[in-house]
């Protein structure tokens, strides 16, 4: 195990002084904005995510405020419908994926013993890109721009005549703008846990965390296309004036709905699938064995990304389709929840043959299952399109999903925040604290959404910015905002608990909780280079297992401490079989000079600014030119044949 | 490939760091691949939506008496980008044994030939839009959109490929050892290829079905 | 809503018999207790509404069990597994098949089978030439139409009691929704599309609906009512709607009726049998026997009617009707027209 402090047996003083010669990036302004470490950029991931949701959860406290009497009139419509919409568009654009990227981000190459991303540049690209859309969107807020339309933004309410203004503009540009980034951060994740494992890392020894975020990077790969042409065929709608969502021309409005949800179903299981990942990396280490059921979780998320692409049209069961493609969709919908009943009762079993220690990231974990369940019971319910009817787009629909979505993905990135805290920040949080923060949470939440059933199933629709009071809604709304009170006062303190573990708290060392994944024999907080030696893999529990903790010190080899030059190992994909160690780029400001230009493409396609928006192309095309230029060689070298 | 260390040291060695002879696929090839698997389902989404559109229009299509699309242009069109595929290969081919001139005169061959679908693409419009635009109804959106967008990614291609030639004329750019970029654009210039036979089939074959 | 059914007769015995069991039900029961006067799924007076209720309470009795059993499991690690060594052994597989696969596959198998039956109750509608009631969306409210009657009135559907009626959804603008829980589960309005489903309610009352699927600014304030009559007095309802409007019987009245239909008002509404014939808002040959004002904003009553009139925007911010710049000497004679039309 490598400490910062004392050279580890089988690794020269001098490797590590060139590895760190090769690795370590300047403390300057300019490091800052040409980093390419993906630890760097899997935190700055966590942080922007972080602001992005306590910008969208003031939102909901607002309109929880709204709500908690009848007929109130904190909020005017129009504010009121803006704030709902971006509260949904950020909580799943803007923070749920960008937040589990952040953690896949930083954990991904230190899970594989990998020294960096498959592609870092690509990488440091994609955060800026991330960052400025997310500003972009937000910033319509302040000019009352902002998009009002819900998170799904249906046809034909988002067109012109409909929706005159710039909201939907906003809206379509964002999410457009964003999705280069979630597509660029994809594609990364996936080659980088093809070809950049430890030798050893067969696909059987591959960590539950990182099956996870592949899936969910496949998903995206195939499921953001369709997002992206319905956005692209709403901004030629509604500037170009085009018909494919306008009936008076010939277009149809339920495309819309189809496109969406082709990307939105898959989309439901982007946010949560690494969120079971990060519960599945959590486990072993406080219930002190492996995951139950290894290859049965792997089955069961390679089964899930698949048969998610085939129940989109259970949003759509109240739109009058044919009952024949209701009776399959319903059929698929039932389906999709076996796969996750497998992963929960595999969990239940770790935890029953476990020695469990209770420590505020287990109890994130229970708080998960408890959760999650729930939304599970109401998601199968929602399969069935006769009950579906009944309850989709009232209040119910709004408990299910926050079930679902705080279940699945909050809770565990509330686990991950504390568990992964002391490898990211090299210090210990208050455990105190930390059980505050989650009961409040915890409570807060069920307070919260709970009676949204109620009320739901008692008649009130979702996306109402007010109710009269002799609907008998009164009192559960009231309750809800409370709820949302102390779910907001427990997320304060979660905020609080790291900061104070920043400033205040003790050093965790390399493996406070004996994790068994890779990342805990390296750092806390980890080198520039993550590895001093790149370890050899021998089992699924590689940090458990003393043949690979061996690997790194008196078995460390030349091959694997590649000290000479920034470079890591490329293995092959399925047995990760070394093949080559390669050079790994050096820090540059051309991923933020591309996303900048970007952001004054689509800021000039906002504002109907087409010249500009054509030199942006321009310069995009330039700064990529530039960027990918091959450096020039001697003919011996790059092989010309005389 | 058993000897773990002996092809690790092979691989490392000096000789083996200064190229990118493939042991294995390289990452740019997985990230290429994955970039045209999402644009591949761009185009399906696409191609999706002009079949829904029509089946959910009504028996006449295309509508409002607009004329089923004419073919002698796009199956010229056809014929001239589908085969601007060979040389890039052949150039891809010489490049690897280190054949500078082949990678320039196939590289050129193409672009010659990309140029000379974008220049027909133009023809089209021109014979088209006094008949249609793109705000007529659905059906011109669709045509000229879907046509439109392929028609962009040929110029990326084309941009690729013109970029691949500036660096080899450069020289010390490309050679058997160092052609990743060259196999990468070649990819994408496959790719376009053949999702305009998609789009053939699509927009010009299927109304007349 | 004030005009919202009443009843006292519980669905089914069994509920009333498992209600007390779990803690979980004593909320049920807290929030059950406050929803006297909801539009609730769980309180059905119609077929429709019936069915899925029959589902949900099997759903639900089948998610307490699953959920007792989850948390029995876990209490049992919480309660028994605390500390100690690291555990090598134990790959369980067959219980986590049989528990997270297995036996869910089993219910949810079941669970579909009665899904689709409920499914195909719902999509029973009446038959060829039963009564049709029109409804078209708009934002924000709702228009209705019977076939073959040239009147119409607005966001209030009568439907003879006991009598399953089809009703053919169409929008004016954009997508909305149409749900009556305690009747008949939703239906959506698809724009350049018609979309029909049906009602049918048990006894005599009025039930609440409103527009469920967001179509802007005012989507919160787009309710109507379903009146379901007996047969005779929808019938006199019906004959109404092909009469003039009640002519006014006072000289306020009289006067109110000129500056309506001399005034702006008449460029947006019509009232039957007057020169009153706009388009673009509701028909107001009958508002004074209507439940509600601006689809479910205000009560029906003098005082909300003056200041709809005056500026609406105040009551329902963004509806398509602009202040009125009545004279104040004349809005009473207005308000006493308009109340007059039953």
């Amino acid at each position: 195990m490598s400490t910062t402090t004392s050279t580890p047996p089988g690794i020269g003083r001098d490797d590590l002084a060139r590895l760190a010669e090769h690795w370590d990036e300047p403390r300057s302004l300019r490091a800052w904005f040409t980093t390419v470490d993906h630890k760097k950029i899997g935190r700055r991931y966590l942080v922007t995510a972080a602001f992005f949701f306590v910008l969208a959860g003031l939102s909901a406290l607002v309109m929880r405020t709204q709500l908690a009497r009848p007929e109130s009139g904190v909020l005017s419509p129009q504010e009121y419908n803006q704030l709902f919409t971006m509260h949904g568009t950020a909580m799943i654009f803007l923070f749920a994926t960008p937040m589990l990227f952040g953690f896949g981000n930083f954990l991904v190459p230190l899970m594989i013993g990998s020294r960096d991303m498959a592609f870092p540049r690509l990488n440091a690209f994609g955060y800026w890109v991330f960052l400025f859309a997310g500003l972009f969107m937000w910033a319509s807020l302040p000019f009352g721009a902002a998009p009002n339309n819900g998170w799904f933004a249906y046809a034909p309410l988002n067109q012109d005549q409909h929706n005159p203004g710039l909201h939907m503009d906003v809206y379509a540009l964002g999410l457009l703008f964003l999705g280069i980034s979630t597509t660029s951060g994809a594609i990364n994740f996936i080659v980088t846990a093809l070809k950049l494992r430890a030798p050893g890392m067969s696909l059987n020894r591959v960590p539950l965390f990182v099956w996870a975020i592949v899936a969910t990077a496949f998903m995206v790969v195939f499921a953001l296309p369709a997002l992206n042409t319905d956005n692209a065929l709403l901004f030629l709608d509604r500037r170009f004036d085009t018909h494919f969502f306008d009936p008076g021309g010939g277009g149809n409005v339920l495309l819309w709905q189809h496109l969406f949800w082709i990307f939105g179903h898959p989309d439901v299981y982007i946010i949560v699938m690494p969120g079971l990942g990060i519960v599945s990396a959590v486990l072993p280490a406080f219930t002190r064995r492996g995951v139950v059921g290894y290859p049965l979780i792997v089955l069961a998320i390679v089964a899930i990304s698949i048969v998610s692409f085939g129940v989109w049209v259970h949003h759509m069961f109240a739109t009058g389709l044919p009952q024949l493609s209701y009776s399959f969709f319903s059929a698929a919908s039932t389906i999709i929840t076996i796969p996750s009943g497998i992963q929960i009762f595999a969990w239940l079993a770790t935890m029953m043959l476990g020695r469990l220690v209770l420590r505020t990231p287990l109890l994130f974990v229970i708080g998960f299952i408890v959760t999650f369940v729930l939304g599970g019971f109401t998601g199968a319910m929602f399969a069935l399109t006769a009950f579906d009817q009944q309850v989709t787009d009232s209040y119910f629909v709004v408990a299910h999903f926050h079930y679902v979505l705080l279940g699945g993905a909050l809770f565990p990135i509330l686990a991950g925040i504390y568990f992964w805290l002391p490898k990211i920040t090299g210090r210990m949080y208050h455990e105190g604290l930390g059980r505050w923060a989650f009961w409040l949470v915890f409570t807060g939440m069920h307070v919260t959404f709970f009676p949204m059933h109620l009320y739901g199933l008692f008649g009130m629709p979702r996306r109402v910015y007010t109710y009269r009071s002799d609907l008998g809604w009164d009192v559960g709304n009231l309750i809800s905002s409370i709820g949302s009170y102390v779910l907001a006062l427990g997320l304060l303190l979660v905020l609080i608990g790291v900061v104070h573990a920043i400033r205040r708290g003790r050093p965790a060392g390399p493996d406070p909780w004996a994790g068994d994944s890779l990342e805990w024999s390296a750092a806390s907080p980890p080198e520039a280079y993550n590895f001093p030696v790149i370890p050899r893999v021998h089992s699924l529990h590689p940090t458990w297992d003393e043949r690979t903790a061996e690997s790194t010190t008196t078995g460390a080899t030349k091959d694997r401490i590649l000290s000479e030059g920034k470079r890591t190992l490329f293995t092959s994909e399925l047995d990760a079989r070394p093949e080559r160690a390669a050079q790994m780029p050096e820090p540059s400001f051309k991923p933020l000079v591309l996303a900048g230009v970007l952001l004054v493409f689509f800021t000039a396609l906002l504002l109907g600014a087409y010249p500009v928006a054509v030199a942006a192309v321009l310069a995009v095309a330039a700064t990529i030119a530039a960027w990918l230029w091959p450096p020039r060689r001697p003919d011996e070298e790059i092989g010309i044949a005389s | 490939m058993t000897d773990r260390g002996g092809v690790v040291a092979a691989a490392t060695g000096v000789e083996a760091l200064t190229t990118e002879e493939p042991v294995g696929r390289p990452t740019g090839w997985w990230g290429m691949v994955m970039f045209v698997a999402t644009e591949a389902t761009l185009f399906a989404c696409l191609l999706g939506s002009y079949f829904y559109l029509r089946f959910q229009h009504g028996p006449v299509w295309p509508p409002d008496g607009i004329d089923k699309p004419k073919l002698l242009i796009p199956l010229v069109m056809t014929g001239v980008l589908v085969p601007s595929s060979l040389p890039v290969v052949w150039a891809e081919h010489g490049i690897r044994r280190g054949q500078r001139w082949r990678l320039r005169a196939g590289l050129a061959a193409t672009l010659v030939m990309g140029l000379s679908f974008m220049a027909l693409l133009v023809i089209e419009y021109r014979e088209d839009l006094t008949h249609f635009t793109m705000t007529t109804n659905v059906y011109g959106s669709l045509f000229y959109v879907i046509t439109g967008f392929h028609g962009l990614h040929v110029s990326v291609g084309l941009a690729m490929i013109g970029w691949l030639l500036a660096a080899s004329l450069r020289g010390g750019s490309f050679g058997s050892h160092r052609h990743e970029r060259v196999r990468n654009a070649a990819i994408y210039w496959h790719f376009v290829d053949t999702v305009w036979v998609a789009i053939l089939f699509t927009i010009y074959l299927s109304p007349r079905l | 809503m004030e005009t919202t059914a009443q009843t006292s007769s519980r669905p089914a015995r069994r509920q009333r018999r498992f209600r007390p069991v779990l803690p979980l039900l004593s909320v049920l029961l807290l929030l059950a207790g406050c929803s006297g006067e909801s539009p609730s799924a769980l309180n059905p007076q119609g077929a429709g509404a019936a069915r899925v209720n029959g589902l949900w309470w099997l759903l639900f009795w089948i998610s307490v069990a699953v959920f007792a059993e989850v948390m029995a499991l876990l209490a049992w690690a919480l309660v028994f597994r605390r500390g100690g060594a690291r555990v090598r052994h134990g790959q369980p597989v067959r219980f986590v098949t049989v528990a997270g696969a297995g036996l869910p596959f089993i219910i949810l198998v079941a669970v579909y089978g009665v899904g689709l039956r409920d499914l195909a109750a719902l999509g029973a509608g009446p038959g060829r030439d039963a009564l049709t009631v029109e409804v078209i969306g708009h934002q924000w409210w709702w228009e209705v139409r019977y076939a073959g009657r040239s009147g119409a009135t607005a966001n209030e559907i009568h439907i003879p009691v006991g009598e399953r009626v089809k009703v053919r959804l169409r929008t004016n603008d954009v997508l909305h929704s149409f749900w009556v829980p305690q009747l008949m589960p939703k239906t959506d309005l698809i724009s350049g599309e018609t979309r029909e489903t049906w009602l049918e309610a048990r006894q005599a009352g009025s039930y609440r609906g409103q527009c469920a699927e967001y179509c802007g600014t005012q989507h919160a304030h787009m309710a109507f009512l379903v009146v379901a009559q007996p047969r005779a007095d929808f019938d006199a309802f019906l004959d109404r709607l092909d009469a003039p409007a009640r002519a006014p019987q006072t000289d306020a009245e009289r006067r109110g009726q000129q500056t309506f239909v001399q005034g702006t008002c008449a460029a947006c509404h019509s009232i039957r049998g007057t020169g009153a014939q706009g388009r673009v808002g509701p028909d107001l040959s009958n508002v004074g026997s209507r439940w509600s004002i601006g689809a479910g904003a205000v009560p029906n009553d003098a005082g909300h009617l003056g200041g709809w009139i005056a500026n609406s925007q105040t009551v329902k911010p963004g509806n398509a009707m602009p202040p009125q710049p009545v004279d104040a000497a004349r809005l009473p004679d207005l308000i006493a027209y308009l109340r007059s039309l039953e």
